[in-house]
């Protein structure tokens, strides 16, 4: 087998695992589990999708929650039934009231729709670096919300968009997950990808070997974007029910949490990110509600999950400023080499 | 209805409101001048001062006191967050550093949500400060805290220029704001310097933090978030790390905002916010130094 494919037999290694995970879980596990499992996937898409063009690109952006948004809003929208667009949606334009998309077509319709913007929005917005393209990004994340709570035509303005039915089970997240993961890998780990890590470590040199950095960015840009799309249509099944404020600040801050704990430069930390910080909220929230011991009683603390998660981000910035992972990837013993820039360089295809 | 009276009345809240965004923006441009760090955490410095305000107020302390003392802990919070979280990071890259205080924000926000829970509270205001003025027979309204607003800022603004021109440290501050290595060159205390700027930055914080919660009526964990955004905004559009240019900002967006919901049609009112960002947007492709800087070449 030659080398470059070995990447994509560790992911189908984990497909399979998926598989098994997805249609097992559910017969073994107790439904507080599978649902963690469930958000833990749903957290994983979104922090895949998010680290192409933060963790790969080194376009830091702090706008992807308005695609994740986007994508849910239109999803919901497309999947409602047509009693209840009339309903809770009166004033839909006529060319989105007569129809209700299944779940399945609405999530891609989504993925295209916030990939398709990405493109209109990232088309001046890569022009930047560094810490401008992040003040921009959240420019358009506020304009985002701006537009989702005043478009009331379309999203019921601030008040809960509701009625969205609940069709993301484990199956749908782990498959759109595999998908997702597949999609990255070939991506990163092709010469494409080494090129959006060139723009990423040295734009200029980058740019005098040829590589056209706006073309890269942009493409890394609207490739995450569809992936937030399709993220945000899986949340919105998930939730049912969702408001502005769900797509805001808050959720962004959980995502960077997660990418920069895992470490941006590699997918595997990505998914240690999830995992991580899924188990720590978990385990705080269970204190944050209060708790006995013996006769001591410690009361409901709201916020202090937050508050730790804060610190351990301060100390990681300061102490391990590249994340748990760094660059590099779990490959289950598949290459000698962990996978990125070493000895392949010239012999993909 | 756009008569004379209209106008002038427009043009107070465009002042006042200016003075507020002007306030916030001078402490985040003092922070970005010496250390080009973008501190998210502002906002949250400013509650710090409103908080401190509102509780010693409450445990008795008349009014004037009680926003000294605000002030003071503001600038208190600012050292602690410089000491504990910035200074390990101070020569990390800009996005390590940006994320740092995202995380720092973060904190803050949620051990006020813990102390004194997410839901707003009134803000006292003593009698004094509580009237209103009207002129033009009623046609022209504006509060007494909106005086003080405007005045406090004329005050403290003064204050700064004379400390950062004529003052030892205060040079010392422009210097580190223009090279700290070569000010690091000639002897000065580097470290000293940026817990100076911290302090006065943070002061300014809480001074804002109490007009803001002052002219609002309320107090609540996450009332930083929106004052702070629209002073970055101020900021960019000025020249970020310039103190004239924060005020510059301050005041025209401050007149933008105002004029939108005065003299634009209803349909346009809402997507006030929106229009605002997308002139950040703008001002950060097109004119990246602001208005008072000339347009520095960014790095691709």
């Amino acid at each position: 087998m030659s080398r470059p494919a070995r990447i994509p037999v560790t992911v189908a290694a984990a497909l399979l695992l998926a598989a098994v995970v997805a249609f097992g879980a559910p017969h073994v596990m107790g439904d507080y589990y599978v649902r963690i499992l469930l958000l833990m996937g749903l957290n994983a898409i979104l922090v895949l999708s998010l680290s192409l063009s933060n963790g790969f690109t080194g376009v830091f952006s702090l706008g992807h929650v308005g695609f994740i948004g986007a994508g849910a809003y239109l999803s919901g929208i497309l999947s409602l039934t047509v009693q209840q667009k009339a309903s809770l949606l009166p004033h839909l334009p006529a060319a989105l009231n007569w129809f209700s998309l299944p779940f399945l077509p609405a999530t891609l319709a989504a993925g295209l729709f916030t990939g398709l913007l990405a493109v209109v929005v990232g088309y001046p917005l890569m022009r930047l670096s560094g810490y401008f393209v992040s003040v921009a990004t959240m420019g358009f994340l506020i304009i985002v919300n701006v537009v989702l709570i005043n478009a009331s035509d379309f999203t019921r303005g601030a008040r809960t968009f509701t009625g969205v039915p609940l069709e993301t089970s484990l199956p749908w997240v782990l498959g759109w997950l595999a998908v997702t993961l597949i999609v990255l890998a070939r991506l990163i780990y092709s010469p494409f990808g080494r090129a959006l890590k060139a723009v990423r470590d040295d734009t200029i040199a980058a740019s005098a070997v040829g590589i056209d950095v706006l073309r890269a960015r942009l493409i890394a840009f609207s490739i995450g974007a569809f992936f937030a799309g399709v993220g945000g249509s899986l949340y919105a099944h998930y939730l049912g029910s969702f408001s502005p404020v769900t797509f805001y600040f808050a959720m962004t801050m959980n995502l960077i949490a997660m990418l920069v704990l895992g470490g941006m430069g590699s997918l595997s930390g990505a998914l240690v990110g999830v995992i991580g910080v899924t188990i720590l909220s978990e385990l705080l929230r269970s204190v944050e509600r209060g708790f006995s011991i013996g006769d001591l009683k410690v009361p409901a603390l709201f916020g202090a999950s937050q508050i730790v998660l804060g610190f351990l981000f301060i100390l990681i910035m300061i102490f391990r400023p590249k994340g748990i992972m760094g660059e590099r990837e779990f490959t289950f013993g598949l290459t000698r080499q962990s996978a990125p820039n070493r000895q392949t360089e010239g012999q993909d295809p | 209805m756009t008569s004379f009276d209209y106008i002038l009345q427009q043009v107070i809240n465009a002042v006042s409101l200016g003075s507020l965004y002007a306030l916030v923006a001078v402490g985040l441009s003092i922070v970005f001048g010496v250390l080009r760090l973008t501190n998210f955490a502002h906002g949250d410095v400013m509650m710090v001062g409103a908080f401190t305000t509102v509780v010693l107020n409450g445990l008795g302390l008349p009014f004037v006191p009680a926003l000294v003392c605000g002030v003071a802990g503001a600038a208190f919070a600012g050292f602690l967050i410089e000491r504990i979280a910035y200074r390990p990071i101070r020569s990390a890259p800009d996005v390590t550093r940006l994320l740092t205080s995202l995380a720092v924000t973060y904190i803050l926000e949620n051990l006020g949500i813990l102390l004194f829970t997410s839901s707003p509270r009134n803000f006292p205001l003593p009698d004094v400060l509580n009237g209103a003025w009207q002129l033009a027979g009623g046609a022209i309204t504006f509060t007494s805290i909106n005086i003080l607003t405007i005045a406090l800022t004329l005050v403290s603004l003064v204050l700064l220029g004379w400390f950062i021109t004529r003052t030892t440290v205060g040079l010392g501050m422009r210097a580190a704001a223009e090279d700290m290595a070569a000010a690091q060159l000639v002897g000065l205390d580097v470290n000293r310097l940026v817990i100076i700027a911290f302090l006065v930055a943070s002061a300014y914080a809480g001074l804002a933090g109490v007009l803001w919660a002052a002219q609002a009526g309320v107090v609540q964990p996450q009332m930083g978030f929106t004052p702070l955004l629209k002073a970055f905004v101020a900021a960019i559009i000025g020249g970020f790390g310039s103190i004239a240019g924060a005020l510059v900002g301050g005041y025209m967006l401050g007149a933008l905002e105002i004029f939108i919901v005065a003299f634009m049609p209803d349909s346009v009112t809402p997507y006030r916010d929106a229009i605002v960002f997308a002139l950040l947007i703008a001002f950060l492709l097109f004119r990246p130094g602001g208005l008072l800087k000339p347009n520095r070449e960014i790095k691709l």
